[in-house]
């Protein structure tokens, strides 16, 4: 409750804060989780522009769609955002078109990154990172390697109660949906309840539901198998070697975090120069060697150390092979039924 | 008088009016509220059974928090008014320690002593105590641990200051008169603190129920509290209005039960004048 009532305080505040600012034209405001981009870009940014960055940092994307929504994008010129996030956003009309013309940069990314479920063509946003949702494990604990979403819903009995799943209700439910061969966005009913009752059989064999710290209760040998993003996984692979991944073969859904530049930018020209900016080679190559995520930005990772495709096997995933995989769309209307079964499971004992 | 005023007013009054106003409009497609059409229907999801049973199983661990505060709390408190005069202020220093470590870390200790492969179950499988580890975090014990740990220290505060105001010559008038010990306690000293029961109990609860950073971290996310679902409402689902409308109900409770607890100290506070 009293997070309910900061959150509305926040926007109420932001509101009035977002009409008494001024208009700064060679500045540029972005919003990004923290950590997400290298510490000094607003140095980098302003020798290689000469215009100020401003960094705002959000801790998920409810929060900065929270923020958005109540003001109208009103004080921000660029955020990043996942992609259904960044799809949301565009119907509800607060976001500036992309002009290719004033990101050249573009050219930088792989071509099937401009393929992308939610926005073919890069309309209204730019991938910054993508990637797969899969198992993590111990080789040297799980008896038999997993392969399949089953392995995760159904453990065997040597790793029951030490697995996890992620809490993030849409991937989640992902897990489900991919096991049982359905959309990850599937929303009617039927497919709701079949789903909502493997996942109630599934939260009895569960150590915890963790999307923050699964990889170190791998390391720590609290869990043995877990579901994971893949850069995720990758921080328990640099620990410990005996850690593996694997995108299951029913497959996985494709995440995009991307980068929209709002309606309400007081300066979409410099949101446009500094979107070129992130998208040089240097600035892709950061993501890869610090987050550990795949980027869309080819130039980028060309310019990665080779040994990292080996040891992170997520790296060598081919861009064509990604784009097979569903990405997770915003559900609409839909909302309402999911989040409801979502809260059956969470209640369920 | 004024900035007290305006501080509740702007901090309290207005965000509990939004609140109470958004309940009764609907999540637009995308997201935010969709002011187009005001709306019942969040009252009537808020009644589904599966809303209830999260209430319920809410309020049911927040009493068992209470309960179990005040059997810890209760004995503590009255130790520390029997100690000498000199040491009370350091003990009620030293039950009030933990409140300058922020929450989250608090927590998090718990995790690292409780873990399958934490501190706790490492030492007693060293010491041949137990085989397996004991199942002692994610689940409703766990839950019920954080809350009481954190909270024991009001019912601590609030008893303690009863027992002060508390005139000495009742219980000694009632040994004189040849009542023993637990006689004394149970006739003249506990009715004569209930006003800080009943306050350290109100603390108690109210802080539970509404709680779900411990459900989330010590529960490992396998128990749902009142607080994930709002929490949840308003972060993940981004559904305001339903988040607004569980809010809603949950202030409505904490109020009543505020309002219990006032009237039990004033009848309380009335007998003794």
């Amino acid at each position: 409750m009293f997070k309910s009532i900061r959150t509305m305080t926040a926007a109420f505040a932001f509101g009035l804060l977002a009409t008494v600012s001024t208009a700064l034209a060679d500045k540029v405001v972005v919003s990004n989780w923290d950590g997400y981009m290298p510490k000094d870009m607003a140095e980098k940014f302003k020798a290689a522009t000469g215009l100020d960055l401003e960094v705002a940092v959000h801790a998920t994307n409810e929060e900065i769609m929270g923020k958005v929504t109540a003001s109208g994008g009103e004080g921000f010129d660029v955020l990043f955002v996942s992609s259904p996030f960044a799809e949301a956003l565009n119907k509800l009309q607060l976001l500036t078109p992309i002009d290719p013309a004033k990101i050249p940069n573009l050219k930088n990314l792989y071509p099937e990154a401009t393929q992308l479920q939610h926005d073919p063509g890069n309309t209204f946003s730019v991938p910054y990172a993508w990637g797969t949702t899969g198992l993590c494990y111990r080789s040297d604990v799980v008896k038999t390697e997993p392969t399949s979403w089953n392995d995760l819903l159904t453990p065997a009995d040597d790793i029951k109660g030490k697995t996890t799943m992620l809490a993030t209700d849409r991937w989640l439910m992902a897990a489900g949906f991919l096991a049982g061969g359905m959309s990850v966005n599937t929303a009617d009913q039927a497919s709701l309840d079949k789903v909502r009752d493997q996942l109630i059989a599934t939260k009895k064999t569960l150590l915890a539901y963790d999307d923050t710290t699964f990889y170190s209760k791998l390391v720590s040998g609290e869990a043995a198998l877990v579901h994971a993003w893949d850069g995720w996984c990758n921080y328990g692979i640099a620990e410990n070697d005996k850690i593996k991944y694997v995108v299951p073969k029913e497959g996985s859904d494709l995440w995009v975090d991307t980068m929209v530049i709002t309606k309400a930018a007081k300066n979409p020209d410099g949101a446009a120069k500094f979107i070129d900016f992130v998208l040089s080679a240097d600035n892709g190559k950061w993501v890869v060697e610090n987050i550990m995520y795949k980027t869309p930005n080819k130039a980028g990772m060309d310019a990665i150390d080779k040994s990292m495709l080996e040891k992170y096997p997520n790296m060598a995933i081919a861009p064509a092979d990604l784009l097979k995989y569903e990405q997770l769309r915003d559900l609409g209307d839909g909302m309402k039924a999911f989040s409801k079964t979502v809260s059956e499971i969470m209640a369920a004992k | 008088m004024a900035p007290g005023v305006l501080w509740l007013l702007g901090l309290m009054v207005v965000p509990c009016l939004l609140i109470f106003l958004l309940a009764f409009f609907e999540r637009g497609t995308y997201g935010g509220i969709d002011w187009n059409a005001p709306t019942l229907e969040n009252l009537k999801r808020a009644a589904d059974p599966l809303y209830l049973t999260i209430f319920w199983d809410s309020a049911r661990i927040a009493l068992l928090a209470t309960i179990l505060a005040l059997l810890i709390g209760y004995p503590a408190a009255y130790a520390i008014s029997k100690a000498q005069e000199k040491h009370q202020t350091a003990l009620l220093f030293l039950a009030m320690l933990p409140f300058w470590t922020n929450y989250l870390i608090r927590t998090y200790a718990w995790i690292v002593l409780l873990n399958p492969a934490g501190l706790i179950n490492t030492q007693l499988m060293y010491l041949g105590l137990v085989k397996e580890p004991l199942p002692l975090l994610y689940n409703e014990f766990a839950v019920v641990l954080g809350l009481v740990y954190n909270y024991t220290p009001f019912v601590i505060l609030a008893v303690f200051s009863s027992l002060q105001r508390m005139d000495p010559s009742l219980p000694e008038a009632s040994r004189d008169l040849g009542a023993g010990a637990w006689t004394t306690f149970y006739r003249i000293t506990l009715p004569l603190t209930a006003a800080g029961v009943a306050a350290g109990a109100a603390f108690v609860f109210v802080l539970s129920i509404g709680n779900f950073i411990t459900p989330d971290l010590l529960g490992g996310g396998k128990l749902q509290m009142v607080g994930n679902l709002i929490y949840d409402q308003f972060l993940t689902a981004r559904d305001w209005p339903f988040g607004a409308t569980l809010s809603g109900l949950l202030i409505a409770i904490m109020m009543i039960l505020l309002f219990a607890q006032a009237v039990a100290a004033n009848r309380a506070g009335g007998r003794h004048a």
